[in-house]
């Protein structure tokens, strides 16, 4: 079933590769199809997850490199579950959304986000060490090639940076992936082993080593997602990236630096994870008030929506950090809300981009009036980002606030002032936009939203409802994996 | 300690309180366009009226009840479980939140009536009912809620529909900015909230009023941890109710449309702060210290917003600071222990201070229409343009004279008995200072309100221009004042004190929500003055306060005209000062909020993440750039001698691991 989830965009890009290049429809059709399909797929794990266990489900394992002791291992509980749905909820949106905007190279954008999604939803069902490795680093090739190719003017540069960035952390996690694949041998056998669940059962590293193992695993992770000092890269590739590949790029690539510490870097170094609880927090804090100060002043809205995600990735952090049972599940929460809220923020901002080929706020002005459905659905949409009660948002900042609050209330306290920032940056922007007089010219045939957009948009709409209104739909299917997650951890 | 079991009656109708204007605001909102502007208005109307009718049917079950039992709950789902937190959607109706829903839905029903001909030929009229539905629909969440976390839901939702609709006629830029300070001041007090709401949970386990007031009451007097809760949660109310030092907001809100300002920044979302802490009486008692803080701020607020309503010129305006004063009574009330006077003004105000509103909305309505007539392009809310509307508006004039007589504390008006409530609880409880702040605070309310009464309604209509002049507003709009001028009178008889031989039925009727309170300040602070001599002194002593505020006022603007300029020019800075409300704006923009934007903007961004973060970034590139350059010259080409380096590379890997 996993592989089904995880192949099924490979297949389709493999389909692509045959078609023929002018045929720009059934290329974006096929990947349409298929990308729907994968969503649809995945469906039915939501009735099949047994919310019961923290076990692993939906297991496969195949032999695979016998000889170094790795296996094609998949499996996934209740802290990937959501992210694979999120994943696949995502891909067809982001097809349907690119629809009219790339024209140029067509079979190769498609052919490259499907190798995105395969690549992504791989990381997310990993339980192998040299698999996980390979789905991560296959990812950064196409989307290397959809900021580089499908880009802004800027996107050579942009595209460089976020691949030398990422590579340098992953770089050093390989070498802890590699240390832990040589200690891994097991007393009787004296084989080794590259499976997760092998490894997690292990006896632990000494502390010591714990530290620089951690410490490698994190700096990959918090450049993934990215943790202030290491988020300059994110402005740059946002606003170069096409439309589609900032959706996925917030909604889903940044993800896989939260979810790595979830996975890897918390439970298999557990005596050092207390180590760092201060500076990840502190850095987590800095994140969210800083990202959010840096946004207010933007006058690009895309850089804008882009260091707002520096400050909502902060709360994710600081809430993982706080090490309890609310803390951890709005933390995850949190990276689900931001999927969906930023992620619409960006087809938003792709939106009026495609009209007007600005993004500059000061272009704007006024634009509820031609452009009314438009700025509703920007209003409810940023809402959720400001985490307005009965929206998605609130819940995980809401959860994230009150662990970290039972873990250090000073902490929460100084991150709890992001709440403001963010409805400070957000209603800025909107009122700077939207409201005032509709006074350039330029403006004033805007068209509102076309049937297209809004099949992208109002899915997303949907869902900041749902999450925020029955967010125990969500919050039920963690619950168990997180506190085993926790119980494995030293108090 | 006082224990009271309270026993709760399940009832499966109080879902449909809020229900109906959530539905109207579903089928306005999703029709949009499609709908028609009379059916918006009816509809919306309509959804209120089914709400009010549910709320009496609900009042009147609570009625029929023993008084201890009076407790109506419904639990529609759990909203969040994670761990050992849990918070349901569920509902409380109590006789406190009793009374708040019959004024929620009974007053909102009346402004959405009197809506349908003020927004009469707006373009966005129904996205305007759409907004004003969503309101009341989160008002009820928050007042019924049964726990702080589905209250802050409430409190929140409100807050969005404020924003919205004060920025409701969004092209000008001014009033959208009005809406966007308006959220973001009260986000600040949110931020207490949601602090307050954190340590409740840590302190007591839960954020069930139930469980956390039963929790509260084995806590010792003056705990440290309750008084953080309680400071915390009166930040947030400072936010919402616009006090000291968080109330700027209020009277930029008065650029939305007036139905509104009656409705959300007069009748119902401004007291929110008010029945919150009402709602948590049991804390705010254990804590002393945020008791003072209450009435101080209170007070402090009553006669700061009064003095600058002494000298505005804007009709709304004047009634905004008239607002933020009178709120400043109910947390006065609060601080001193009375909080069923709090909630009783509470009452009593949402009646007149809409009325008045709505009023002034009528002649706002009729000045707009003159205006346009006769092209002028005056501002139809500046009392200088206005005089003599008394001829030609005669039911917006006597209901508007009602009410004002019901707010200056005029004995047998409504605002007379929860005034003097307030004051004689804040004189019986030994606030002697409080007391006379609050009685000063009286006679300025007195002044400003018959000063507008005489400026708009007397004398002569100012621009009069060859026989024409504003008109009588329709009866949709007039019979809702009728209506509430009426209440504006009668409204107060339920709280008829004993000395003037009445029942003080609501005293009686609050009694089980405040009991435990009344309980434990007895212990710790005895039982303060009781003597019919000295209550009827007091109460004397501020009607001819009162009355010394009607006839200064009658002096200066009927009497002796000259007299207010000459009184101007003669404290000239001092009138400034107060004629631009202490510059309190000008001191927050240039003491916060432009140095937060400009260090945001040209330090931590321009400077610091480009220069710095990102420059070192660069910097090793740049080195890495370097040496590459060099490197670069191992790239032979020749795949022997990649072979070699690689096998060293491995060697030196593997040696590594072996040692």
């Amino acid at each position: 079933m996993l592989s089904w989830i995880i192949f099924i965009p490979l297949i389709a890009a493999s389909v692509i590769l045959l078609l023929p290049r002018d045929n720009k429809s059934a290329i974006r059709g096929v990947a349409l199809i298929a990308t729907l399909i994968d969503f649809v797929i995945c469906i039915p794990l939501y009735f099949r997850f047994d919310p019961n266990t923290a076990a692993m489900q939906f297991e496969e394992v195949v032999s695979w490199i016998p000889t170094i002791g790795s296996s094609y291992h998949l499996g996934i509980d209740g802290i990937s579950f959501w992210l694979i749905l999120l994943t696949t909820f995502l891909g067809p949106l982001c097809i349907i959304g690119s629809w009219s905007s790339i024209q140029k190279r067509v079979k190769e954008y498609h052919f490259s986000f499907l190798f995105l999604q395969t690549g992504m939803l791989g990381v997310f069902c990993s339980l192998d060490l040299v698999l996980f490795y390979v789905f991560w680093e296959v990812m950064l090739v196409p989307m290397y090639l959809l900021i580089g190719i499908w880009g802004g003017p800027q996107r050579i540069y942009a595209a460089v940076k976020f691949f030398l960035f990422t590579m340098f952390g992953s770089v050093l996690m390989l070498v802890a992936i590699l240390w832990l694949y040589f200690h891994s041998a097991d007393p009787v056998t004296g084989l080794r082993t590259f499976d997760l669940m092998q490894i997690y059962a292990m006896g632990k590293p000494a502390v010591q080593a714990q530290l620089w193992l951690f410490a490698a695993f994190a700096l990959a992770f918090a450049i993934k997602v990215p943790m202030f000092p290491f988020h300059t890269w994110l402005p740059d590739a946002h606003v170069e990236a096409p439309t589609a590949g900032s959706v996925i790029l917030a909604g889903v690539l940044l993800k896989m630096g939260t979810y790595g510490f979830l996975r890897f870097a918390m439970p298999l170094f557990p005596d050092a994870v207390a180590h760092f609880v201060p500076v990840i927090s502190v850095l987590a804090i800095i994140g969210i008030i800083y990202g959010a100060l840096v946004a207010m002043v933007q006058p690009d809205m895309k850089k804008l929506v882009a260091y707002s995600s520096v400050s909502h990735l902060g709360f994710v952090m600081l809430g993982m950090f706080a090490l309890n049972q609310q803390g951890v599940s709005g933390s995850i929460m949190q990276m689900l809300n931001h999927g969906i809220s930023t992620g619409a923020l960006f087809f938003l901002v792709g939106v009026i981009y495609e009209r007007r080929h600005t993004r500059m706020i000061a272009d704007y002005g006024g634009i509820a009036k031609v452009m009314p459905k438009y700025a509703t659905v920007f209003i409810i949409i940023a809402l959720s980002s400001i985490g307005l009660p009965g929206l998605n948002g609130f819940i995980g900042e809401y959860l994230i606030l009150l662990g970290t609050f039972k873990a250090n209330w000073v902490y929460a306290a100084f991150a709890a002032t992001g709440v403001i920032f963010a409805a400070v940056y957000l209603l800025w922007m909107i009122q700077r936009v939207f409201y005032g007089k509709l006074d350039k010219d330029e403006n004033k045939e805007l068209q509102d939203l076309t049937l297209r957009e809004k099949i992208v948009l109002y899915p997303l709409v949907a869902m900041t409802v749902i999450m925020g209104v029955y967010p125990q739909m969500f919050l039920s299917k963690m619950e168990t994996s997180v506190r085993v997650f926790l119980e494995n951890l030293p108090k | 300690m006082h224990h009271e079991t309270i026993t709760t009656t399940h009832s499966a109708l109080l879902w449909l309180i809020p229900a109906f204007p959530f539905l109207g605001m579903l089928i306005n909102g999703l029709l949009g366009k499609k709908q028609s502007p009379g059916a918006a208005g009816i509809l919306a109307s309509g959804a209120m009226f089914l709400s009010f009718i549910v709320s009496a049917v609900v009042f009147f079950q609570l009625l029929g009840m023993h008084a201890e039992e009076r407790s109506l709950t419904q639990t529609l789902y759990t909203w969040m479980h994670v761990g050992d937190f849990s918070a349901n959607i569920s509902f409380l109706i109590d006789p406190l939140s009793a009374v708040m829903i019959l004024v929620v839905t009974g007053v909102g029903f009346l402004i959405h009536v009197y809506s349908i001909g003020y927004m009469k030929g707006d373009p966005g009229v129904v996205r305007y009912f759409t907004q004003l539905n969503l309101f009341a629909f989160f008002m009820l969440l928050l007042v019924m809620a049964d726990n702080y976390l589905l209250m802050f839901v409430g409190w929140e939702g409100v807050g969005l529909c404020s924003y919205l609709l004060i920025g409701f006629w969004w092209d000008d830029m001014d009033k959208a900015i009005a809406g966007k300070k308006a959220f973001i001041v009260n986000r600040i007090g949110d931020f207490g909230f949601l602090l307050a709401m954190f340590l409740i949970f840590v302190a007591f386990g839960s954020l069930d009023f139930e469980t956390v007031f039963a929790r509260a009451t084995g806590m010792p007097y003056g705990s440290g941890v309750v008084t953080a809760i309680t400071l915390l949660l009166f930040l947030g109310a400072c936010g919402k109710s616009a006090q000291l030092p968080l109330y700027v907001w209020l009277p930029d809100a008065m650029a939305g449309p007036t139905p509104v300002s009656a409705l959300i920044h007069a009748a119902t979302m401004v007291t929110a702060g008010v029945y919150m802490v009402a709602r948590s009486n049991i804390l705010y008692t254990l804590a002393p210290v945020s008791m003072a803080v209450v009435a101080g701020i209170g007070a402090a607020t009553a006669i700061f917003a009064a003095t600058i309503g002494l000298a505005q010129f804007d009709i709304k305006k004047v009634l905004a600071y008239s607002t933020v004063s009178q709120l400043g009574y109910m947390f006065l009330a609060c601080g001193v222990g009375a909080f069923g006077a709090g909630i009783f003004h509470l009452m009593t105000h949402a009646f007149f201070k809409a009325l008045l509103f709505m009023g002034s909305g009528s002649i706002i309505h009729a000045m707009h229409h003159y205006m346009e007539k006769t092209g002028s392009h005056d501002d139809p809310q500046d009392m200088r343009n206005m005089g003599g509307l008394r001829k030609h508006m005669p039911k917006t004039y006597w209901t508007f004279l009602l009410a004002t007589l019901a707010i200056a504390g005029i004995p047998g008006f409504s605002g007379f008995f929860s005034k003097d409530e307030i004051l004689w609880k804040a004189f019986s409880s030994g606030n002697i200072a409080v007391w006379v702040i609050g009685a000063i605070a009286a006679g300025l309310t007195a002044f400003y309100m018959f000063r507008l009464v005489y400026m708009t309604f007397f004398g002569e209509f100012k621009p009069a221009q060859s026989g024409e002049h504003p008109h009588e507003s329709p009866s949709v709009m007039t019979v809702p004042l009728m209506i509430l001028a009426v209440l504006s009178i009668i409204g107060g008889w339920v709280g008829i004190p004993h000395v003037l031989g009445g029942g003080n039925h609501i005293e009686h009727w609050f009694h089980p929500v405040f009991a435990g309170s009344e309980h434990i300040s007895t212990l710790h602070q005895g039982h303060g003055i009781h003597s019919s001599g000295i209550e009827m002194t007091v109460m004397i002593v501020s009607v001819l306060i009162a009355l010394a505020g009607i006839g200064i006022a009658y002096l200066f603007y009927i009497k002796k005209t000259d007299i207010p300029g000459k009184i101007v020019s003669a404290i000239g800075p001092l009138h400034k000062l107060v004629y631009n409300k202490y510059f309190v704006d000008e001191i927050y923009e240039a003491g916060v909020v432009t140095p937060i934007e400009k260090t945001s903007d040209f330090f931590l961004w321009r400077f610091f993440d480009v220069k710095i973060v990102d420059g070192m970034v660069n910097g090793a590139a740049t080195v890495v750039d370097f040496i590459a350059g060099h490197l670069r010259k191992v790239q032979t080409g020749f795949v022997q001698n990649y072979a070699l380096i690689m096998g060293a590379a491995v060697l030196v890997i593997v040696l590594v691991f072996v040692w």
